[in-house]
């Protein structure tokens, strides 16, 4: 691939790294959509059952104006970049065939090593700590990540970004306060968290790497490092919670090298596609 | 007033389509009626979260999970709104939890059957919203104001649900071929139960007379039962589905559809227990809410310290 | 309410008003659980305003809430019926006089 490092225009980015760009944005959305969904019936209280339910129908929804997106830039690649930008047997034969794709193939037909999701966003539910702990750390980040990008060089991944400040603003509100809450609630609550906190952890650096096309596109990833920090301090300060000491970070989940998990994620929601190839639902 | 003009009051009240209100004198057996109903219809959609949301991570594209998502969560709604009715009669929601998981509660039990396939979701949506909106709509003027006022809510809110349904079971009716033999089998599958829903047949239908006295029901089991099998006959035509009822004809005479008889043994067994997901369903509600206790206890003690702190720094 | 329910473990139950535009009063949605107030706030707009019900929420708790009994309903309403002379309709006006 070849790209003008010099220049800042959008143009200068090669369309094979905006679209892998825009789907791990779509895929972050995706897979955090996805696991907070498995919590609506299952819920402590039916009214947190709704809450959380709505915070997944926001990342539900973001991931499908990213998947649209995608879609879109993949449908204007030339034939050859196409026929070699997926190595799914099924996207394969769905580009070989001439059709245009859309948000479902991507999400339904592309293999695990071509999701691009942080690993942080595929870790299980396990219990309401864990799944309070993921939230805090990905809102907190998607909060600050999400001010530079609504006013990124692509108009488009901006618009997005400006529409799901607001509904991150308010993610980061409830998971921030149950952070809290669990902390400085019983001395149950106080383990469990302070357990979950430090397991998570690991996964949080991941958030933070730079990405050579957000950096062209306006978004500094390292930047964002300190003001997360402070995020995390502060709430942990409130909560009672003591900061993770480990400084390893797992990371791989940009690169399309998963933990285990995301693979049964994907038996379920590629299920159908799979199963019942091109049909409409 | 004397118990007996208390009575006369509360009588004249109904009789007028005049709304009881929380504070309201009322019979005990409307009290406990009203509990009985109100509670049964909330565990109904709580339960009835369960068989549906086994499909939310599985829903074949994008659109279709964030519909059946918004779908799952608006019965989690409503039994809440439903909840907080049963509530203003001096029950508490956890006490009827109790009920719920210890067994002694009834809910709908077309929620004891599975879901197989992607089918049963446009299945539910179409029939058993369908039957349940039909049960609700009169209930929107049912005697008790915040019963009423919850029904009200309730049905505008649902009003989405049999509509996506029925487009599900389109869609798969104009596929290919199996798709639409999995609407067919859904079909089958929830058609008698649908009927079920409605309740024992008017002869032995123990509560129904009293209930419609009382405007808490406004029509009995039969007379919904009837009016659903008319409605329905006429949108699996436009299906092109078979319903699964040999007998099933038009008569001309009654201006009605009439049916084949309907399996009371199997009902009578799926309300006891024998069904194919009761434990399976009770199971899952217990696992959430037991596993939820701590969670409960932790967000009562941190609101417990911060009222605490907030007072001695006052 | 009716008895008052003693469960300690329970969330309390809070009662949610609800403007559903600028310029209208808050009106009585529904109730709720939630340990404090500002969870009551964040429940009420998870839970009554899915569909763009409401631009501002008002929750008190429902122990809070003191309600007239309705046993006196008739000594607290009805000596209204009678002064039917504060509604405009009890004054005629000649038809020539317009926008009073």
């Amino acid at each position: 691939m070849q790209s003008n490092t010099n220049s800042e225009s959008p143009s200068s980015i090669s369309a094979e790294a905006r679209l892998e760009y825009t789907l791990q944005l779509a895929d972050d959305a995706l897979i955090i959509g996805h696991r907070l969904s498995e919590w609506c019936g299952h819920g402590p209280i039916l009214e947190q059952d709704i809450a959380l339910t709505n915070t997944a129908l926001d990342h539900l929804g973001r991931a499908r104006s990213l998947y649209q997106y995608a879609a879109e830039q993949f449908n204007n690649l030339p034939a050859d970049a196409k026929s070699k930008f997926f190595t799914s047997i099924a996207l394969q034969q769905l580009i070989a065939s001439g059709s245009s794709i859309g948000e479902d193939d991507l999400a339904s037909l592309r293999d695990g090593w071509d999701y691009r999701n942080a690993l942080l966003l595929e870790q299980p539910n396990i219990d309401w700590a864990y799944t309070v702990a993921r939230s805090f750390f990905y809102d907190s980040f998607n909060f600050l990540y999400f001010k530079q990008l609504s006013v990124s060089t692509d108009a488009t991944l901006a618009a997005i970004a400006a529409k799901s400040l607001k509904e991150v603003t308010y993610h980061l509100r409830w998971s921030k306060e149950w952070v809290i809450r669990l902390g400085d609630g019983t001395e149950e609550s106080h383990s469990r968290m302070q357990t979950a906190v430090n397991d998570l952890w690991m996964y949080t650096g991941e958030l933070l790497s730079p990405n050579n096309t957000a950096q062209q596109t306006g978004v500094d990833s390292a930047a964002l490092k300190q003001p997360w920090t402070d995020i995390i301090t502060d709430v942990f300060k409130e909560a009672d919670l003591k900061l993770p000491a480990g400084t390893w970070m797992q990371e791989g989940g940009r690169n399309g090298r998963h933990t285990e998990h995301l693979g049964y994620i994907l038996a379920e929601l590629q299920f159908m596609q799979r199963a019942y190839p091109g049909m409409e639902w | 007033m004397t118990v007996h003009s208390f009575q006369e009051h509360f009588d004249s009240l109904i009789d007028n389509d005049i709304a009881i209100e929380p504070k309201d004198w009322m019979p005990d057996d409307y009290r406990k009626t009203l509990i009985r109903q109100i509670s049964q219809h909330a565990h109904s959609e709580i339960i009835g979260m369960l068989p549906e949301g086994n499909w939310i991570t599985r829903a074949p594209s994008l659109r279709r999970k964030a519909v059946l998502l918004a779908k799952v969560q608006d019965e989690a709604g409503h039994g809440l709104y439903l909840y907080s009715a049963a509530e203003t009669l001096g029950v508490s929601r956890d006490e009827l939890y109790d009920q719920l998981h210890s067994g002694k509660a009834k809910y709908s039990s077309i929620f004891n059957y599975p879901t197989l396939t992607w089918a049963d979701m446009g299945a539910i949506g179409w029939l058993v919203d369908g039957a349940a909106i039909m049960n609700q709509v009169p209930l929107c003027r049912t005697s008790y104001g915040p019963y009423a006022r919850a029904m009200v809510r309730v049905c505008k809110e649902e009003s989405f649900h049999q509509r996506q349904g029925f487009e599900i079971m389109l869609t798969l009716a104009k596929g290919t071929e199996v798709q639409k033999k999995m609407a067919q089998d859904a079909f089958n599958r929830w058609w008698w139960p649908s009927l079920m829903m409605f309740g024992p047949p008017d002869a032995e239908s123990p509560h129904t007379a009293q209930s419609v006295r009382w405007r808490i029901k406004r029509l009995t089991n039969d007379e919904l039962r009837q009016k659903f099998v008319d409605v329905t006959v006429e949108q699996a035509k436009v299906l092109g589905l078979d319903i699964p009822d040999k007998d099933l004809k038009w008569n001309e005479a009654r201006g009605h559809f009439d049916f084949g008889a309907i399996n009371w043994e199997e009902f009578k067994n799926v309300v006891k227990g024998n069904g194919p997901c009761n434990k399976q369903r009770l199971d899952t509600r217990r696992k959430a809410w037991e596993e939820g206790q701590w969670v409960r206890d932790a967000a009562q003690a941190h609101a417990q310290k911060r009222k605490e702190k907030m007072a001695s720094a006052a | 309410m009716e008895k008052e329910i003693t469960n300690k473990n329970e969330w309390p139950l809070w009662e949610v008003f609800i403007r559903s535009k600028a310029g209208l009063d808050h009106k009585h949605a529904g109730s709720l659980h939630a340990s404090d107030a500002e969870m009551a706030i964040e429940n009420a707009r998870d839970v009554y305003t899915r569909r763009m019900e409401g631009v501002s929420i008002w929750v008190v708790e429902s122990k809070n809430i003191h309600a007239s009994d309705p046993g006196d309903a008739s000594s607290l309403y009805e000596p209204a019926t009678d002064k039917i002379y504060r509604h405009p309709t009890f004054y005629n006006l000649p038809d020539e006089v317009k926008y009073m």
